[in-house]
């Protein structure tokens, strides 16, 4: 498999990032920043991570179903990930998150048919004091209305 | 950046640089700021000098057990011969706690100082800074920063001239609070899936690689620079007795103005709700106060405004410092829907490595989700908190007292609410949309 020459040179990092025949260690970053740019965990990348790791393909495997960011099935452009965790739902998290559902008309873990957006409901990510909290892919939003949600999902989907 | 105005009674020791005007968080800043002076310090001391001043500075771990950190260094056995490992814990997945992202954003190069301080104590050549996934942005500034660091001759070999060598390295987490917790968070730093390891042997004799390894919080490491800066002695003074320093507080919930603010330690709820914090929303009643992250069991407000913000004031009421993820909830919070979100975050989040914790946060998930439907019985109440009760204590890692903790205290101080809701239509249907939202 080949990717692109900042993922090729990431993975070189990583993989001298840890002592000799510690490779293992370099799995799950691998897995992560792979997955960024294939979309998802495939059985190609499952196999290709073992390799550059020398590690048995099952030890990859075995961590992909306990990680909740990894998946193995691609998700929306945007992830829209909306906290319902007690800070958040102190400061309605959760009517943000049902305001996002009915907007996007789709539910936890589901993509739009267009492939933009997909939406989970998640627990704490470290936004408690500036709640409630969305995080679109990698980016924070704090102190976010429905009226914001909406205005920040609408300038996402128009075309770039 | 900073999410929150800062506040005029705040103890600035950890976050002063980052108040600056203009301050970047850069190498050059760090510098110009005085930064890595503590660590050409620490050079010139003896590891058991630089233990003797964090044990003197009365610093507790802020990841949320409160171990005295000097303590733990000086477990570490310095003559194996095995490689010795630093390893910072940025998994910060404590629903409540927002302080370690803070410190990394705004002034990288303060938690590089102190795993120097910490490497240079042990004989550490490697270290790692653990952060969580979702936590990206973070990783590239705190990997920025590395390279700065690398560049300007801080990390790498034989660091300015002083023979002493260190690597350091972002490592990024992929999604589990249960790799918060130190061994699972060491497992996971392997490759593995983040099952909590039997201890002892503690990570200070087998840690990472099973080689002794100084695993400490974000927040621990990034107080160590000043404790060597001012002297243990009027490091600790800044707190009160048995509770050195000052700690990053996240005020959350109901108040008026929350926000991550440094106070020391010691310092009175009541002053930190009506002054720092702007008060309770709306002026309000305070309902239920959890002093630090969900895992602490929960306080009425009536019992928690004559406290202090210290282990001990905590510990005899009942409750526990923890991570200084401040939650607090006014006179409209219903708490059975409360301890139902807490303890679905706990179901979610256990590992499945220890029957108590997996059965028994999942039985809890679904007593509490009948209760707050209202379909629940009497019989219902009494067997949450029996449940949680025989969960404390006997699961393999504290997750289980996690769940169980805040969940007994509830049930305890707010049995009337679960009462009240008994006598609801029992139609309501248990999985209904609108009363437990579709989380897996
Ligand atoms: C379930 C669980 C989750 C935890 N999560 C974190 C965390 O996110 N960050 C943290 O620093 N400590 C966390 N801890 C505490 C660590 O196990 C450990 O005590 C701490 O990192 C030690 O560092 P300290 O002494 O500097 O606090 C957690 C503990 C448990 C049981
Ligand atoms: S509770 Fe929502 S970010 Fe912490």
């Amino acid at each position: 498999m080949t990717f692109s020459p900042d993922l090729e040179a990431r993975f070189e990092k990583l993989v001298a990032s840890y002592p000799e025949g510690r490779t293992r260690s370099a799995v799950i970053p691998m897995l992560m920043y792979a997955q960024d740019e294939l979309g998802a965990v495939t059985p190609e990348l499952v196999a290709e991570v073992a390799k550059r790791c020398k590690v048995p393909p099952i030890q990859v495997e075995e961590v992909i179903g306990y990680y909740s960011m990894l998946h193995r099935k691609p998700q929306g452009k945007y992830h829209v990930q909306v906290c319902t965790n007690i800070s958040c739902l102190l400061v309605g998290g959760e009517e943000l998150y049902h305001h996002a559902s009915k907007k996007l008309g789709i539910g936890h873990k589901q993509t739009t048919a267009d492939g933009i957006f997909s939406l989970e409901e998640v627990e704490c990510m470290g936004a408690c004091s500036w709640a409630p909290a969305v995080e679109i892919n990698y980016d924070f939003h704090h102190h976010v209305t429905a009226e914001k949600l909406d205005v920040l999902l609408d300038s996402l989907k128009k075309p770039q | 950046m900073l999410f929150n105005e800062p506040h005029p009674l705040e103890t600035r020791v950890l976050t002063k640089r980052m108040h600056e005007p203009g301050y970047n968080g850069t190498v050059e800043a760090y510098e110009r700021y005085g930064g890595y002076k503590q660590f050409l310090k620490a050079v010139e001391m003896t590891p058991d000098d630089i233990i003797g001043e964090v044990k003197t500075s009365n610093l507790r771990g802020r990841g949320g057990a409160g171990f005295p950190t000097g303590m733990k260094w000086g477990f570490v056995p310095r003559q194996s011969p095995k490689p010795k490992y630093i390893v910072v814990n940025g998994d910060e997945s404590e629903p409540g706690t927002c302080k370690d992202r803070v410190l990394i954003e705004n002034d990288p190069h303060l938690l590089i100082e102190g795993c120097l301080i910490a490497a240079r104590v042990v004989g550490a050549e490697r270290g790692y800074v653990y952060i969580r996934g979702e936590y990206r942005y973070l990783i590239d500034i705190m990997e920025r920063a590395i390279d700065e660091a690398y560049r300007a001759g801080w990390l790498g070999k034989n660091i300015k001239g002083t023979g002493i060598n260190f690597d350091l390295r972002a490592h990024s987490g992929a999604g589990a609070y249960e790799c918060g917790e130190e061994s699972a968070l060491l497992e996971s730093l392997e490759g593995k899936r983040g099952n909590p390891r039997i201890r002892p042997p503690f990570p200070a004799v087998a840690g990472l690689y099973a080689s002794p390894t100084v695993l400490n919080n974000v927040e621990t490491f990034a107080a160590v620079p000043s404790i060597l800066e001012m002297g243990g002695k009027a490091w600790a003074d800044l707190g009160i007795e048995k509770a050195g320093g000052t700690k990053l507080t996240c005020l959350t919930g109901h108040f008026n103005k929350p926000g991550v603010y440094e106070l020391t330690l010691g310092f009175p709820v009541e002053k930190m709700i009506n002054e720092v914090g702007g008060g309770v929303r709306g002026g309000r009643k305070m309902k239920a106060f959890i002093p630090g992250g969900s895992s602490c069991p929960v306080l009425t407000g009536d019992e928690a405004w004559p406290l202090n913000m210290d282990y001990d004031s905590m510990a005899k009421a009942g409750s526990m410092l923890g991570s200084g993820g401040v939650i607090l909830m006014d006179e409209t919070t219903d708490m059975v829907k409360a301890a139902l979100r807490i303890m679905h975050f706990y179901a979610h989040e256990s590992c499945g490595w220890c029957i108590p914790c997996r059965e028994g946060t999942a039985w809890l998930k679904k007593l509490l989700t009948r209760l707050d439907a209202g379909s629940g019985s009497a019989r219902d109440i009494d067997l949450v908190g029996d449940l949680a009760k025989n969960m404390l204590g006997r699961t393999f890692c504290p997750l289980g007292d996690a769940a169980a903790l805040p969940t007994m205290s509830i049930v305890k101080k707010f049995r009337h609410e679960f009462e009240a809701k008994l006598s609801r239509p029992v139609s309501v249907p248990v999985t209904s949309p609108d009363q437990l939202v579709s989380l897996g």
